[in-house]
């Protein structure tokens, strides 16, 4: 099975094209950054405290929404996650409900107020540790155990916890589900001290604002770094303007990514940027197999014109450029599709900057190249001086 | 089979072999079941992908500085006195940012040189400058300052993890943070319950017995009405129990003596009991100098009220019933039986130099945990069925190459990860993903160029040679550069990224090895089997 045979298309030609799509896209990811949407940091950049709370029903996002204006946390802002079917709510509250002398005071509040019609004296199973389970089993001794109750009531907390987040799902809705796994004298001696609110706290993200100052700073230096250590490996094995070349390429994939989550309004992760520095890995990979064929054919085709040898190495490489192109998105689709929404940011990332990352390097990376050696070439013929063909990005 | 193509299948074996066991060990029994807990004994899940606690603080370090110049302020009086040197004024200008200058006024020109003694003499860790109108300053030497800061810190780590080993969790990750200044990160793996691990750590903050002066009083004002509105110098208030900020009407407030009897590194242990009512209470046992100091402070002060002050709030107090030299107990009104535990145990686990300050908290429940692993292992299984059935019908004969390249590219990488002990994150497992993905690139690029020297006519052995020679340029220069983001990734990034740019690196690495030499060893094997001309399958 073969895509291409020996393909011969116009890269080259096709430059202004390719100049004003980059451009719209590149343009467009800048305005929205700097005057629509600003750049979406996400909590572990702007600081902040993100609560993710599964209900055991569908949720009332108006009912959600007034509960907590009257708990006073104006601010926060409430949206599903996930698939609707898995009643699943985000609750997101600014950095200033997170300051650093009660880093969890913002968290708390939220549970409180989504539990505000809970019986007196008893607590909320769906809300509790094993450990809290256990020590109400051991004052309890439903078991009548003798010595060994500490293990046991151990184990039998244990196979509570495991019941509600492993098969439940993380919320009880009955006292029922319990049966099997957990003993039955055990398990009937819990409705006297525990009730089961209609929630379960899955997962909570808290970060202060001096954490998140700190690492908005590593991200850019992270990144920065990054593009650094291209420029200088790509210089040392090809030539400076190759390494150019391959860091503006690689900063207009960047640029368009995270243009895109800005147009987008999707938060910018600590994963987002580990797949944005995946990106400028394989955007350079692209990058370095088109010139590694660059750099080749110059010393098979003395004689031809640089732009002849552009096109001709961009249209040898161009099937295996689309087949591991095509290769790698099937597989961050993949992860797109079935990773589940706490990657969703990551493998957005990646599908983007996939699909950028290989137009880029036919239609950027390329071009420059070219385009110095015009300007050189125009500059010594306008300064007299001989020109020297082909030579001037050859080693 | 000739010699050259048999060394380098032996040695292939033996690479599998060597990572087979990387990942499993010796298993229990090769059933699924026991595969999977071999190798979940030896590749260690990340923090997201088993539910779990993540803490991020900060070591208050300017109050170890605080206590060290507080100290200095006392011994300066002290021999001052002794030596009979008048002084008008000693204060702390600057007690948040500079808490180590004490500037000292009013000594009389004739007390110069006495001065300079008693520094050199007592505090040699101090400078002291002078200035106009008989002022002196002392500030701590620059390279002393850093050093009590940096212990405090690694005091700090030492003290929490005692205090989270009595806890039994589990491989807890307890180091520096070096993203930050004086940060530790704090990791505990399958805790559900980080409130409790707070108020085990939060109480950690400092640890001293004090005199107490007076009280409990209702407020603030109250004390202060009670003392004539000026508190005495050598005394400071503090709050009871109920701590500040919760609505709890029920708050009090303690007049203790500044300087503390004890201190926590004076306690060598303590223990949960009881007393002789059956009530629980805590038995605690002193260090040799500590005891002495004790004792010479007990024995002056029978009869009257100590208190354990923590984190700067009174904790409980204690009547004095008689001099103590190393071993005494604590017996609170109404102690329980829990929170004499707790508190035997914060006793026991010595205290923080320093307090702390919370700066980030992340839980992940473990029902969200094995959510994320299976949508992980979903996708992975996914993206991987899909890149080799493609490879099947693309390449049709060569793809089966790459296909076992393909998967002994993961189980060299998952190999490495055990003898690693690597940590495996949800992100790790899209670096696996993506592995796959950028792995298949290095194939790709081979077969296509081979495919392309056979167009242009060569012979099937000799179009092999020139697919992996050309090839091979290119796959170095591409696996290079993304081992160096990966690699930046790795030093800037903590856990679950962290996590991903290992699964990236060893990845690479892994392909670096299967991509070339074992799909190389199995064209010359093909090639080696087949007729002169005859066509190879690619």
């Amino acid at each position: 099975m073969e895509f291409f045979r020996n393909p011969s298309i116009d890269f080259l030609g096709k430059k202004w094209y390719f100049l004003a799509f980059s451009l719209v896209f590149s343009v467009a990811g800048i305005f929205s950054m700097l005057f629509w949407h600003g750049i979406p940091y996400g909590v572990d950049f702007r600081g902040g405290t993100l609560v993710y709370v599964k209900f055991s029903h569908t949720p009332d996002d108006n009912a959600l929404r007034a509960s907590m204006d009257r708990a006073g946390l104006h601010d926060a802002k409430i949206q599903r996650y996930g698939q609707v079917s898995n009643n699943e709510v985000l609750i997101d509250l600014d950095v200033q409900e997170t300051n650093e002398q009660a880093l969890d005071r913002g968290k708390t509040q939220i549970i409180n107020t989504l539990e505000t019609n809970a019986p007196a004296g008893k607590l909320d199973l769906n809300n509790s540790s094993s450990l809290a389970i256990k020590n109400y089993l051991m004052d309890k001794d439903p078991m009548h155990l003798g010595s060994d109750a500490d293990q046991k009531y151990t184990q039998q907390a244990q196979a509570i916890v495991d019941t509600r987040d492993k098969v439940q799902g993380g919320v009880l809705s009955s006292f029922d589900q319990l049966k099997g796994p957990v003993d039955p004298a055990a398990a009937a001696s819990l409705p006297e001290g525990f009730f089961l609110s209609d929630f379960g706290v899955r997962n909570v993200d808290i970060v202060g604002p001096q954490v998140g100052a700190q690492l908005r700073k590593q991200a850019l230096l992270a990144t920065v770094y990054s593009l650094a250590g291209m420029l200088i490996y790509l210089g040392f094995r090809f030539e400076w303007i190759y390494g150019v070349a391959a860091v503006v390429t690689v900063f207009h994939d960047t640029l368009i990514t995270v243009g895109f989550f800005s147009l987008t309004k999707t938060d910018i992760s600590l994963t987002v940027i580990a797949a944005i520095l995946t990106l400028i890995g394989y955007s350079n990979n692209d990058t370095i197999v088109v010139f590694d064929r660059i750099r080749e054919n110059i010393k098979l085709m003395r004689r031809e014109k640089l732009s002849e040898i552009v096109n001709r190495s961009i249209n040898q490489t161009l099937s295996r450029t689309i087949l591991t192109a095509g290769l790698t998105f099937l597989t961050v689709l993949a992860l797109f599709l079935f990773g589940g929404e706490v990657l969703h940011g990551f493998s957005l990332a990646l599908v983007i900057g996939i699909l950028i990352g290989t137009y880029s390097s036919i239609a950027i990376a390329a071009p420059i190249l070219v385009a110095y050696q015009d300007w050189r070439l125009d500059k010594g013929k306008r300064s007299g001086g001989a020109a020297r063909s082909g030579q001037v990005v050859t080693r | 089979m000739n010699k050259n193509l048999l060394w380098k299948l032996v040695l292939s074996v033996g690479i599998l072999l060597v990572f087979l066991f990387g990942i499993f060990g010796v298993p229990q029994s090769f059933s699924g079941q026991g595969l999977l807990t071999a190798m979940t004994n030896r590749i260690h899940l990340g923090l997201d992908l088993r539910g779990g606690t993540h803490l991020i603080l900060q070591v208050q370090v300017n109050d170890a500085v605080t206590i060290d110049s507080d100290n200095a302020i006392e011994i300066l009086k002290e021999q001052l006195n002794k030596r009979k040197i008048a002084f008008a004024d000693i204060s702390k200008p600057d007690p948040q940012n500079n808490p180590d200058r004490v500037v000292l006024k009013g000594v009389p020109p004739d007390g110069r040189k006495d001065l300079l003694d008693i520094v050199s003499e007592r505090l040699p860790e101090y400078n002291l400058s002078s200035g106009a109108d008989n002022t002196w300053t002392l500030a701590m030497k620059p390279q002393m300052l850093s050093d009590l800061k940096n212990k405090a810190v690694t005091q700090a780590i030492e003290t929490i993890r005692n205090r989270i080993d009595s806890l039994g969790v589990s491989e807890p990750t307890i180091q520096e943070h070096g993203l930050g200044q004086y940060q530790i990160l704090v990791q505990l793996p399958g805790v559900d319950d980080p409130g409790r691990v707070k108020d085990i750590m939060q109480s950690t903050a400092m640890l001293e017995i004090k005199q107490v002066l007076g009280g409990p009083f209702p407020s603030e004002q109250a004390a202060l009405q009670d003392k004539g509105g000026i508190l005495p110098a050598d005394a400071i208030l503090l709050p009871g129990h109920g701590a500040p900020g919760t609505s709890g009407g029920d708050q009090s407030w303690f007049l203790v003596s500044r300087v503390s009897a004890v201190r926590g590194k004076d306690l060598r242990d303590a223990q949960p009991s009881t007393d002789q009512n059956g009530q629980p209470n805590v038995r605690f046992e002193l260090t040799g100098e500590g005891g002495q100091r004790f004792y010479s402070f007990t024995s002056a002060h029978v009869g009257e009220s100590l208190g354990v002050v923590l984190d700067g709030k009174v904790q409980e107090v204690a009547n004095i019933k008689e001099a103590i030299r190393d071993t005494g107990e604590i017996s609170g009104g109404s102690m329980s039986q829990q929170q004499a535990k707790d508190l035997s145990m914060i006793l026991r686990s010595g205290a923080l130099p320093a307090g702390i300050k919370y700066l980030e908290e992340r839980t992940v429940g473990p029902s969200l945990g094995s959510d994320s692993i299976r949508h992980g292992v979903n996708a992975a299984i996914i993206g991987m069925l899909a890149v080799l059935i493609f490879m099947l019908v693309y390449y049709r004969g060569a793809g089966i190459n790459a296909d076992i390249a393909l998967i002994l590219n993961l189980i060299i990488l998952l190999g490495f990860m055990g003898y690693f002990e690597a940590v495996l994150t949800l992100p790790g497992i899209a670096g696996v993903i993506l592995t796959v993905g950028m792995g298949v690139d290095s194939n790709v690029l081979i077969f296509e160029r081979i495919r392309e020297e056979l167009r242009n006519g060569k012979t099937p052995p000799s179009a092999v040679d020139q697919g992996f020679s050309h090839a091979w340029i290119t796959i170095v220069d591409t696996h290079v550069t993304t081992i160096v983001s990966a690699a930046i990734l790795f030093i800037f990034g903590t856990g679950p990224v962290r996590g991903f740019a290992t699964t990236l690196t060893f990845g690479l690495l892994a392909n670096l090895f299967t991509a070339v030499f074992v799909s190389r060893l199995i064209f010359d094997w093909i090639l080696s089997r087949k007729q002169r001309g005859e066509a190879l399958s690619i």
